[in-house]
């Protein structure tokens, strides 16, 4: 059996390639995979019977601020590439294309949530209030994280695929195990079951190529046991560095939640519009202890996997310009253009504030400090560790023999 | 002072952690109702109900990785891995991520995650029931190991062990589980620092130092060649990581002479890092080179011929002769 079974893009049919589609047929048996999609490729708003709801609660500003952030992303991302091309990072992982589903799901997240993200959820960490220089001091090499998750409920990425969505599902478990302490005490005290606080559920990102590690299977699991308040967001950009989506499965992805018990859709990933109300709706459902759920953005890669790889050598240049017609900046512009939501005026700001912040990212790599090994001694344990002692006692009196060296090297450079 | 066995210990120790903070809770396949296929969390579900000891899905993975999550959001998960050979399917939680959160984020997260292994031989058992794999989890920074040989050390160090910041993985030794002796719940004395080796016999010609279930073996032999005239030193190492150095590297100094018996094979086992420690602190001390005494370079046998494998008192009397005879 071929590895192509299902087309990849099947959910609006234009430029479906015919053989593809019935090669999909033939294996699914039913190729037409239902996908929320409300802001159609050419700016149009269409109507959903449960996610129009939700699309109705956005106002222009805030309509507008998925623009910002979607460009301001996308300018982010062209200047991290850069700097890694000149040298300055090690490595950047670029997500030019999946713009909507990132900001679309992050601006749909409560500050009480905690998201556990993979290593290209820039536009999250965005939404989240992350300073996007942090991002870089892992690219940089002068950290292997960078920001402290605690500030801004946005947890350090995870290179090792899939191994942080069981840590997802543990941390619902945790916020559902508070929320029942809470209850409790509450009750104990006479006042009203609950708590003041707002419920909070936990987010967690991966991609179509890590659908296939155990770890997703194992966390869905115990996600379902226990009917953690989890949103499993996939984000499907369809190809996994060189191997396309159709090896990782052979039915959609969103189809795999149901074999766990709890609900899964597809949405249209470069739709900011669908992305935020389905996520909303997710988010909204797990807080409320309903159940899990796994949402599949349905979107695309358009850049490489990092700046390691070479995607001329894997995939079709037809297949990229299908799906920059299906751009989630342009959409929306379209849309904001059409509503008379906003203008020029506000676009030429957008890309002055892209252009600003872009600056303020080059300045700042180049001004990272690179750490003294020290931290990493100090930083191994929690608690003292007399091995790390030892060594890091070994390392200072190495160290203290190359004083004497470097002073006349310096005293001649200040000559 | 009371009496109890080592899984008595534990269940008990677990009972007081679990009583003492709310956010202390189990977590592992068939801990509940079953009580453990060694019933070492006998009646805890009873107690203090089933969202604390949690009966979880058949998956390692999922239990550590879950476990780091529990962590993360300020609970102390203690998981049981049913069997030594089954926790291979955890390994990349335990040592990609489990064992480097604190680090990764600058010590900015602490991961006070529990892992309780039986492991070890004896018990003639089928495959994957008796291995001793301490040392592949040694080897990675960010974790400690301890290992109890006795029913007081046992009831303290899994206390000890929750109470820690750092993760810990516990191997219990599963052939002493049912080892009786006396445990005093009011104070860990001498067991205050569960990293601390402790001297169980002095003597003055040798020192062999011990873990988990072989420290039992390693008195006996002791006891053996006292009968011949020889005074032998025995130290239960209790922590693999850290190892107290300075205990063994003491011991040596006045005896001169140091076996390291484990279960695990011999080749890049922990007796290789005692003895590469011990020559490079105590050369001048030492009159003999450091003897290993472990397990042969091959898959942990079949139970039938177990008893060929596992060190036993004349395998440590060899290796005793061989030092002696410098």
């Amino acid at each position: 059996m071929g590895a192509t079974h299902l087309p990849s893009t099947e959910f609006d049919g234009t430029g479906v390639d015919d053989q593809r589609e019935a090669q999909a047929e033939a294996v699914l048996g039913d190729p037409a995979v239902p996908m929320v999609q409300l802001l159609s490729p050419d700016g149009t708003l269409g109507t959903d019977p449960v996610f129009s709801e939700y699309a109705a609660r956005l106002d222009a500003e805030k309509l507008r601020g998925f623009y910002a952030d979607m460009a301001k992303i996308r300018r982010f991302d062209v200047e991290a590439t850069a700097l890694q091309r000149q040298g300055q990072l090690a490595l950047w992982v670029p997500l030019t294309g999946q713009e909507a589903a990132q900001i679309g799901s992050g601006r749909a997240s409560q500050p009480q949530d905690y998201i556990f993200p993979t290593y290209r959820e820039h536009g999250v960490a965005l939404t989240r209030n992350v300073d996007l220089a942090e991002l870089l001091r892992q690219f940089r090499g002068v950290s292997n994280g960078g920001w402290n998750p605690k500030e801004t409920n946005f947890h350090l990425y995870t290179l090792v695929l899939a191994a942080q969505t069981p840590h997802a599902v543990g941390y619902a478990m945790g916020i559902q195990r508070d929320q029942k302490r809470a209850a409790a005490q509450a009750a104990a005290a006479g006042s009203a079951a609950g708590t003041q606080d707002p419920k909070a559920a936990v987010m967690v990102y991966f991609g179509d190529g890590a659908s296939s590690e155990g770890d997703v299977h194992e966390s869905m699991v115990f996600a379902s046991s226990y009917n953690a308040p989890v949103v499993f967001f996939c984000q499907n950009n369809h190809w996994a560095i060189s191997v396309p989506t159709t090896v990782q499965t052979r039915i959609p992805l969103s189809h795999r939640a149901k074999g766990y018990g709890f609900p899964g859709i597809r949405v249209d990933g470069n739709d900011v519009i669908a992305v935020h109300a389905v996520t909303e709706w997710a988010l909204e459902r797990a807080r409320e202890g309903k159940s899990p759920v796994l949402i599949e953005a349905f979107t695309y890669r358009v850049g490489a996997h990092t700046t390691a790889d070479d995607p001329t050598k894997y995939r079709g240049s037809e297949e990229e310009e299908r799906w920059r017609a299906k751009d989630p900046l342009e959409r929306l512009e379209k849309y904001l253009r059409a509503e008379g939501l906003a203008d020029d005026a506000f676009f030429d700001q957008v890309k002055a504030d892209g252009d600003e912040l872009a600056a303020y990212v080059r300045k700042t790599t180049h001004d990272l400090e690179t750490p003294d090994i020290r931290t990493a001694f100090a930083n191994t344990y929690a608690q003292a560790h007399p091995l790390v002692a030892e060594e890091l006692a070994w390392f200072e009196e190495y160290s203290a023999g190359f004083a004497d060296e470097a002073e006349p090297a310096d005293t001649e450079a200040a000559n | 002072m009371t009496t109890m066995t080592i899984a008595k210990a534990i269940n008990e120790g677990l009972r007081a952690s679990l009583a003492g903070n709310p956010r202390t809770l189990l977590m592992g396949e068939d801990i509940g109702p079953l009580g453990g296929v060694y019933r070492v969390t006998d009646g805890l579900i009873g107690e203090f109900g089933a969202d604390r000891v949690v009966d979880t899905p058949l998956a390692e993975s999922g239990i550590i990785g879950t476990a780091i999550g529990l962590a993360l959001s300020g609970y102390l998960p203690v998981c049981e891995i049913q069997f030594d050979g089954f926790v291979f399917p955890g390994f990349n939680q335990i040592t990609t991520q489990l064992a480097k959160m604190h680090s990764r984020s600058n010590g900015n997260l602490t991961v006070p995650v529990v892992i309780r292994i039986p492991y070890g031989g004896g018990i003639g058992s089928i495959e994957h029931h008796s291995e001793s794999p301490e040392a592949l989890f040694a080897h990675t920074a960010g974790l400690r190991i301890i290992t109890p040989s006795n029913p007081h050390d046992a009831y303290w160090m899994i206390q000890q062990a929750i109470d820690c910041l750092d993760p810990v993985i516990v191997f219990e030794p599963k052939r002493r589980y049912w080892l009786k002796g006396e445990v005093d719940t009011t104070s860990p004395g001498q067991s205050a620092d569960p990293f601390q080796a402790h001297v169980l016999r002095s003597g003055t010609d040798a020192t062999v130092v011990a873990y988990g279930p072989l420290v039992p073996v390693a008195l006996a032999a002791a006891s053996a060649a006292a009968e011949d005239g020889h005074s032998v030193e025995v130290i239960d190492l209790r922590s693999i990581s850290p190892i107290d150095f300075d205990t063994v590297t003491d011991s040596v100094r006045k005896t001169g002479r140091l076996i390291v018996a484990h279960e695990a094979p011999t080749f890049g086992g922990i007796g290789g890092e005692i003895a590469a420690r011990v020559s490079e602190r105590a050369f001048h001390s030492l009159e003999a080179p450091v003897m290993r005494v472990g397990g042969f370079h091959m898959p942990y046998p079949v139970a039938k011929v177990e008893e060929d494998y596992l060190p036993d008192i004349d395998r440590i009397l060899e290796a005793l002769e061989r030092a002696l005879a410098y």
